[in-house]
C-alpha cells in the first residue's frame, strides 16, 4: 500500500524534533557523541551545529533523491550521503580552528554513525518533499544542540566553575571534577531525564486528580 | 611496560580507556540491549568478530588509501568495509549457525550504525599501529565491549526486582548505574603507569 505524502507544513513540523520528540531526551538517539563531548559549553555547541549541519544537508539530498534510490540499497546509499558531508564537515572544521577540532577528536567523523540522522533519513526524508524535511531537519539539529548546551552547561558549571570558559563561582570554589569525566556524563544525563520524568508525572498527576475531582461533582450533583 | 607493547594495547583497550565507560562509544547497543544477559553475551560476542574483520580490512584499506595520497576517502571507505563485514558475519551465520542467528535477529544489522567498530577502525590509523598492535587493539576493545555490557546486564536484571518509583524508572536509572560503573572502571586509569 503506497503511503499518501502528507505535503502541509505546519508549525510542529519544526517543533516535534525540539521538544515532544527531541531526539535526546525522548528518542534517546545518538548518546556517544552526547555525552561525550559534552565536557564544556563551546564543544557542546560545536558538536550540536555540525550534527545539524550533517543532518539537514543529508536529509535535503536524500529527499531529492528518494525516487531514484532502489529500495535494496537504500540503506548503504544513505551512509555514502551522510558520509560525504561528514568528510566535508571535517575538513572545514579542521580548517576553522585546529585547537576545537583535536578538542572533539574522531567524534566528528563518528556523525557518520549518528543514529539520528540515519533514523531521520529512513523515517522521514524517504518519504517527505525537500522543504518539510529541511525544516523537520532544523527542528531536530536545534533539539540535539539544545540538549548537548543543557548537558555541556552543567557539566562545564560543576566540573570547572565556569561557562564558556569565564568563571563564574570565583577562585575559590573547588571544581567538582569528576564531572568532566566521563562518569559524569552518565550522571547528568540520567539526572536530566528524572527531571523530565518527573515534570510528565506531576502533569499526569495534575490532569488525574482534577478529572477525578470533577467526576466527583457530577456525581453528587447527580445525587442531589 | 612501554606503551606500544601488544600486552599493554589490549590491557589499554580492555580496563583502562574501556570503549564503553571510558570512551563513550558503542551506547546505543549498550542502553538497547542490555536489558537480558544472555542476548548481551551474543550481542558482545557478535559485535567483537565484525570488531576483529574490520580493523583487519580497515588496516589494510588504509595502506592502499596511503599508497593512492587519497586519504580524503577514508571515512567513506572504513563505513562500506563495515557494512559489508556485517553483511557478511550475517550470511556466514545464517549459514553455519542458524540457531545463533535467530538469537540475535535483529541485533545484527545494527552493529553497522555501532560507533565502537568505525571509533575503532579510525583510532587505530590514528595511532598508526600495525598489523599485530591492531589485532591487540580491536581484541581488547572487543573484550571490553563483552565486559561492559554483560556487567550492566546483569545489573539491570536485579534492578527488574528492585521498588523504584514511578519517576526514576526506565533509561533514567540505567543511566545512572552506567555512571556508576563508569566511576568504578576509572580505578583502573593508574594501571599503565
Amino acid at each position: 500500500m503506497p503511503i499518501k505524502e502528507d505535503h502541509s507544513i505546519t508549525a510542529d513540523t519544526f517543533l516535534d524534533g525540539v521538544w515532544k520528540d527531541n531526539p535526546v531526551f525522548v528518542m534517546l538517539l545518538g548518546m556517544c557523541p552526547v555525552l561525550a563531548v559534552t565536557n564544556s559549553v563551546v564543544n557542546a555547541l560545536a558538536m550540536g551545529i555540525a550534527t545539524t549541519f550533517v543532518l539537514i544537508c543529508s536529509s535535503v539530498l536524500i529527499s531529492l533523491l528518494r525516487k531514484l534510490i532502489p529500495k535494496e540499497v537504500r540503506i548503504a546509499t544513505y551512509i555514502v550521503i551522510i558520509a560525504t558531508f561528514v568528510t566535508i564537515t571535517d575538513y572545514v572544521i579542521q580548517a576553522i580552528s585546529l585547537e576545537l577540532y583535536n578538542a572533539l577528536g574522531a567524534f566528528i567523523q563518528l556523525i557518520v554513525v549518528n543514529c539520528m540522522i540515519l533514523g531521520r533519513a529512513e523515517a522521514y526524508a524517504s518519504k517527505n518533499k525537500p522543504l518539510k524535511t529541511m525544516i523537520n531537519g532544523l527542528g531536530m539539529g536545534l533539539g540535539f544542540t539544545i540538549a548537548l548546551l543543557c548537558l555541556g552547561s552543567v557539566r562545564e558549571l560543576l566540573g570547572n566553575g565556569s561557562l564558556l570558559g569565564f568563571s563564574i563561582f570565583g577562585a575559590q570554589f573547588q571544581p567538582w571534577v569528576v564531572m568532566i569525566l566521563p562518569p559524569g556524563g552518565f550522571f547528568v544525563l540520567g539526572s536530566w531525564l528524572l527531571l523530565f520524568n518527573w515534570i510528565e508525572e506531576r502533569k499526569k498527576n495534575n490532569t488525574a486528580t482534577s478529572k477525578v475531582s470533577h467526576a466527583g461533582a457530577a456525581a453528587s450533583k447527580g445525587a442531589s | 611496560m612501554p606503551t606500544d607493547s601488544v600486552s599493554f594495547i589490549f590491557l589499554n583497550a580492555f580496563l583502562m580507556n574501556n570503549f564503553v565507560l571510558a570512551l563513550f562509544l558503542g551506547i546505543c547497543p549498550f542502553l538497547g540491549v542490555s536489558g537480558k544477559l544472555k542476548t548481551a553475551w551474543s550481542m558482545g560476542l557478535a559485535t567483537t568478530l565484525v570488531m576483529l574483520i574490520s580493523s583487519l580490512s580497515a588496516y589494510f584499506i588504509n595502506q592502499l588509501l596511503v599508497y593512492f595520497e587519497i586519504e580524503f576517502l577514508r571515512l567513506i571507505c572504513y563505513i562500506a568495509v563495515i557494512a559489508s563485514a556485517v553483511q557478511l558475519v550475517e550470511m556466514s551465520m545464517k549459514k553455519f549457525s542458524p540457531t545463533l542467528f535467530r538469537a540475535l535477529g535483529i541485533f545484527l544489522p545494527l552493529i553497522t550504525t555501532n560507533c565502537a567498530i568505525l571509533g575503532l577502525a579510525l583510532f587505530q590509523t590514528f595511532k598508526e599501529y600495525n598489523l599485530i598492535q591492531s589485532l591487540a587493539y580491536s581484541t581488547g576493545a572487543g573484550a571490553g565491549f563483552v565486559l561492559a555490557i554483560v556487567l550492566m546486564a546483569g545489573l539491570r536484571e536485579k534492578l527488574e526486582l528492585a521498588n523504584l518509583p514511578n519517576t526514576s524508572q526506565g533509561a533514567a536509572m540505567s543511566l545512572m548505574l552506567a555512571g556508576m560503573l563508569s566511576l568504578s572502571f576509572m580505578g583502573f586509569a593508574g594501571l599503565g603507569n
